[in-house]
């Protein structure tokens, strides 16, 4: 990913601009099933990203899973600082939605293609939600 | 999105500042989602532990709260979902006074503004079943799938702040599953067995959730002849959206929707096949090593009958480890009445109500009381606590309740 910044357009979008590191997996998410929200990291011992710290990162996932407390979740995560940068997933469910919207947390969602197979792990992002657009800066 | 008058007057602020705050809130998503306008709903039903809330949800509710005093209290009737404790056994689950507090602030926020504390996953057994085609603002995943499919009212997904919304401004965004575009079947699941017990059901939704994979995915289940009984419909759904965060699926010839297979679902959708080998293997995920440290019958809360196959199972008996039952508090005073309660805690179980185990700060529990290995019936309950460091363990409920008199589960 020399010189030319490559993107991808969202077709649903949500919170201001942010550029930061971008976790990837093919895995779901949910706040309830997936985090240990105390020491922000992944916790779901079949999760892709189990071990891993997700504060500060861009998650770029397949889909949300699980039940409804995140959308209270990612609010008390905000609260706390330990919170990802911004959530980017191939499709959302409204629950992720709900809870970005209390949170102020950038979102995008729905792409063209596998967002999780076109952004390299660990490749830095810039999340534009008022673009609709998501871009592999390096 | 278009609003109506009433809309305009809300987002200006006629009904107070609670109802400016909820429907900007709701506006954010409807535009996330494309919708065009709101639909009236006639219930909410809101999820709002405070495991899930922490210290910023319970400030925010009793913003909302401190607000209201100017004019702002639920316009349709508005309950809740079960609650982070039940007050009587805290101290037995460990549980602290902090997160006492907590809850009783959570409470008192949420009275003020004229919710009724129901406490329940299971309203649609318990309070009041909705309609075919009636719009609702229902929270808790199991509770949506079944209000869906079983009953077939109209519901997205609706996490507490929006379900509270909804309770506040009498309204919802019209998109997803409130459409009837949304509700045509995705896939067709084939299945050539039918389940036994309710950890069977579980374990069939499960696949099925798994197979459908997401929210927007909707799945029509040919095979099952026999109407399923409510209970096993519940941790049918609960499974399914646990595991696959699915909203509605349709039993051809059984659910409102689907008197007919082609009623909702086009020729040619992608087909599946789940077989009794993909449910084995499934349960074979959470298999034993031995040793149970606590049985747990929860997620969803039991029913009345539940109850009473659980009190049968455990008269004259005595157990090894402690065994845990939550109901709601609207079945908790029949299961006293009939001597359920009696039965399950004379055998040295515990009925708990008004709480659900994953929604009670269930990490807190385990390291309070030294709880590792836990067995249950509920698939959405081994689905959930994985990720809270347990080691979770499905079984039947005949298997658990022997589970809990010996300490071990082979």
């Amino acid at each position: 990913m020399t010189g030319v910044a490559k993107i991808f357009r969202a077709r649903q979008a949500m919170g201001d601009i942010v550029r930061g590191m971008a976790l990837v997996a093919r895995d779901g998410f949910s706040a309830r099933y997936d985090l240990d929200r105390v020491r922000g990291i992944f916790s779901r011992p079949d999760h892709k990203l189990a071990g891993q710290s997700y504060i500060g990162r861009v998650l770029v996932l397949d889909t949300a899973k699980g039940g409804v407390a995140s959308a209270w979740m990612l609010n008390e995560m905000t609260s706390r600082g330990v919170i990802p940068l911004a959530l980017v997933f191939n499709s959302v469910n409204p629950i992720l939605v709900q809870g970005a919207a209390l949170a102020g947390l950038p979102m995008l969602a729905g792409f063209d293609e596998d967002i999780t197979a076109a952004v390299p792990h660990g490749s830095e992002v810039e999340v534009n939600p008022c673009g609709r657009a998501l871009t592999v800066l390096r | 999105m278009k609003l109506n008058d009433e809309e305009q007057e809300i987002l200006a602020g006629t009904y107070g500042p609670v109802g400016v705050k909820a429907l900007q809130h709701q506006l954010k998503v409807g535009e996330f989602f494309g919708a065009e306008d709101f639909v009236p709903v006639t219930q909410a039903h809101v999820m709002a532990d405070t495991e899930s809330l922490g210290e910023a949800g319970v400030r925010w509710l009793e913003e909302f709260a401190a607000a209201s005093e100017d004019g702002g209290r639920v316009r349709v009737p508005t309950i809740t979902d079960p609650r982070g404790t039940d007050f009587a056994k805290a101290a037995f689950l460990g549980h602290t006074p902090a997160m006492l507090d907590l809850e009783r602030r959570a409470i008192s926020a949420f009275v003020k503004l004229g919710v009724t504390m129901t406490d329940t996953c299971i309203n649609y057994q318990t309070i009041q079943a909705p309609t075919r085609n009636e719009h609702v603002a229902y929270g808790d995943t199991g509770v949506v799938i079944y209000a869906n499919s079983v009953c077939g009212a109209r519901s997205n997904f609706e996490g507490g702040p929006s379900a509270l919304a909804a309770g506040l401004t009498g309204r919802t965004p019209r998109y997803g599953f409130h459409l009837p575009a949304h509700r045509r079947a995705t896939l067709h699941v084939g299945v050539d067995f039918v389940p036994a017990s309710l950890n069977e059901w579980g374990a069939l939704g499960a696949t099925i959730g798994r197979i459908a994979g997401n929210y927007w995915a909707v799945p029509a289940v040919e095979g099952i002849e026999e109407a399923p009984r409510s209970d096993q419909l519940k941790h049918f759904g609960a499974a399914m959206a646990s595991f696959g965060s699915v909203a509605l699926f349709h039993l051809a010839g059984l659910t409102p929707e689907a008197g007919r297979l082609s009623d909702v679902a086009p020729a040619g959708l992608p087909s599946h096949r789940v077989t009794r080998a993909d449910i084995d293997a499934l349960r074979s995920c959470y298999r034993s090593d031995g040793r149970v440290d606590v049985v747990v019958f929860s997620a969803p809360q039991l029913s009345l009958f539940e109850l009473r196959d659980l009190a049968a199972l455990c008269e004259g008996r005595r157990f090894a480890v402690p065994l845990l039952a939550a109901t709601s508090p609207q079945v908790k005073p029949d299961c006293d009445r009939m001597g359920y309660t009696a039965r399950i805690e004379d055998a040295g179980g515990t009925v708990l109500s008004g709480m659900c185990f994953y929604q009670s700060y269930a990490r807190e529990i385990a390291q309070a009381n030294g709880w590792k290995r836990l067995a249950t019936n509920s698939v959405k309950l081994v689905n959930i606590l994985g990720g809270y460091g347990y080691h979770p363990i499905l079984a039947s409920m005949e298997e658990c309740v022997d589970a809990a008199i010996t300490g071990r589960l082979a």
